[in-house]
């Protein structure tokens, strides 16, 4: 059985950037263990041989022409109008470098 | 009768005869809009332009009627929340290819509906923006995830409405509204400006009033999309054509009945009901025993598929939603609800070093088992019936926080999902005292939509559940 605790739920949020307070880690704990508890069962099922599914419909390398498609292109200003914040006709990000 | 009350094809019909217009028709809709939506909470947004797109698109197919939307299909000049607070306000820079498809059919996106947010749910009580009310019985739930389009249809809000189904979105709040709920084949209906959620899964199809304006929606929507390379090349069929050809010589086999949680319930009863009434019409019936190994001429239970969905949903759902880092568009990841962080979080962990090839790889396989079940089966058979749900439409806050509410509401539909198969879900039973509806799932083989909509409308006919049909 695969138990879930707290040090791994804050390795989890941490690779999926999910602010969590100290009751969800507690509730999640709980609550993926229960939920492994299923998911568990599915090694009582024998699937040796057994391919995974790639895709249900059977299509394979599925390929578009190498062509620019203008009609998807979004021009700069409706590109930039759902942000909360842009300057210059940039978006701006979080500094992810520390200066030293 | 009021023109909000009508079918699509009559509503095209009397449109053709001038007996009725379009502005009769917004009229009539918008007054229940306006007099219900408060109670119920169907549509998240409405379009202010309604009736002056209608006017012109009247010349289409569609004739310029309403279409409801379910919020996570981008909508240009529309918001697009996908019940999500990460997106509120959000207004898409482009269309989705299904409300593309039906604008030019002359459809009119009236207004968009609520849903469980990011779809993740069979409820519509984990959207954002507050629960739908089942418009049968406003004390229970309309089900989800595309709970707000089955109740605009039921509520007569819409002539008809779209919704998106990954296991059981569509069929199971058709089921619990008691309207018709039809989930596609995977690949036969287009993503493209879906808000992403299994993206091995998802499928948008039509909810609407019968079988026939099911046929007629799927028409315009069906059919491959460069913008969405999951779609199929095999040729779309004319659904409308053959739909009266009735069942006869159609083998049929009956699922799921002999689970204990079915067994002597009123669901069994009904699709066992079902099956004599195929019989009736020509068909050939045979009940098919539940198993819990691969077994020839059996039907594989679907408790390993709900393991086996919660690892393959929960793995897309944590790819698709990293996207939103509130840079580009939307907020931050702080705005993820309680349901939205659980299946980030248990996908993150199921796709993470050292437990992708135990989970995830192991889950596909079972999944290629289903995949091989059912094309025995369909060898055999040419439709599949049970039920979408293993019970009437629950009531309001049966969510609690129990974190696999969902996969026990959706476990007669997920084999059938995970399979990528078609299904349609149309009423099977009214319950008088409550109000409340049954519906009966036929699935078909991959691309059998016309097989599988040609014995919904055998059974719509000889059967007094489709209000709609009764009142005609």
């Amino acid at each position: 059985m695969t138990k879930i605790n707290s040090p791994i739920v804050d390795h989890i949020a941490k690779l999926a950037k999910i602010p969590l307070s100290e009751d969800e880690k507690d509730n999640f704990a709980t609550g993926f263990t229960k939920t492994l508890e299923v998911v568990d069962k599915l090694f009582k099922v024998d699937v040796s041989d057994i391919e995974p599914t790639h895709q249900v419909a059977g299509l394979k390398n599925i390929l578009r022409e190498d062509k620019v498609n203008e009609e998807k292109m979004l021009p700069q200003k409706k590109a930039l109008s759902n942000t909360k914040n842009q300057h210059d006709g940039y978006f701006v990000v979080d500094q992810i470098l520390a200066e030293d | 009768m009021k023109t909000n009350e009508l079918t699509l094809v009559k509503a095209i019909d009397l449109l053709d005869k001038k007996e009725i217009s379009l502005e009769e028709v917004y009229k009539d809709t918008l007054r229940v809009v306006e007099a219900k939506n408060k109670e119920l909470n169907i549509y998240l947004s409405l379009n202010k332009n309604s009736l002056m797109e209608a006017n012109k698109n009247k010349d289409g197919l569609l004739h310029g009627l309403p279409v409801a939307v379910k919020d996570n299909f981008l909508t240009i000049g529309l918001p697009t929340t996908a019940s999500s607070k990460v997106l509120e306000n959000f207004m898409p820079p482009y269309e989705s290819t299904v409300t593309k498809r039906l604008k030019k059919a002359g459809g009119v996106v009236i207004g968009k509906t609520n849903m469980d947010a990011w779809a993740h749910g069979s409820s519509t009580e984990t959207s954002d923006f507050g629960p739908t009310k089942n418009p049968r019985n406003p004390k229970y739930l309309p089900g989800g995830s595309s709970g707000g389009s089955a109740a605009a249809v039921a509520a007569d809000m819409t002539i008809v409405a779209i919704g998106s189904e990954t296991a059981g979105s569509i069929r199971q709040p058709a089921s619990w509204c008691g309207v018709v709920g039809l989930k596609p084949t995977y690949g036969r209906t287009s993503r493209y400006g879906v808000v992403a959620m299994g993206s091995s899964l998802d499928s948008p199809g039509p909810l609407a009033k019968t079988v026939e304006d099911s046929a007629l929606i799927l028409n315009h929507i069906a059919g491959q999309d460069d913008n969405d390379g999951t779609t199929s090349p095999v040729p779309i069929q004319n659904y409308t054509r053959n739909l009266k050809r009735g069942v006869k010589d159609m083998k049929i086999g009956i699922c799921y009945i002999d689970h204990p949680k079915i067994r002597n319930t009123q669901v069994a009863e009904s699709v066992l009901e079902a099956g004599k009434i195929f019989e009736n019409l020509g068909a050939k019936v045979d009940t098919i025993s539940i198993s819990d190994k691969m077994e020839n001429g059996k039907i594989l239970t679907h408790e390993h598929a709900i393991g086996v969905y919660t690892v393959v949903q929960r793995g897309e759902v944590s790819s698709n939603l990293s996207r939103y880092d509130g840079i580009r568009y939307g907020y931050g990841r702080d705005r993820f609800g309680h349901e939205a962080k659980n299946r980030i979080m248990l996908g993150t962990f199921t796709l993470s070093k050292g437990y992708a090839d135990r989970y995830y790889v192991h889950a596909q396989k079972v999944r290629s088992l289903y995949i091989k079940n059912f094309k025995e089966l369909f060898s055999k058979y040419d439709l599949l019936i049970s039920s979408p749900s293993p019970s009437f439409a629950l009531p309001l806050g049966s969510l609690g926080d129990d974190p696999m509410f969902g996969e026990l509401q959706d476990m007669l539909v997920e084999p059938s999902s995970l399979a990528g198969i078609c299904g349609i879900s149309i009423p099977m039973f009214h319950d008088e005292k409550t109000n409340l509806y049954l519906g009966l799932n036929i699935m078909g083989d991959y691309f059998q939509e016309e097989k599988i909509l040609r014995a919904a409308w055998a059974y719509e006919q000889a059967t007094k559940w489709n209000p709609w049909i009764k009142n005609s």
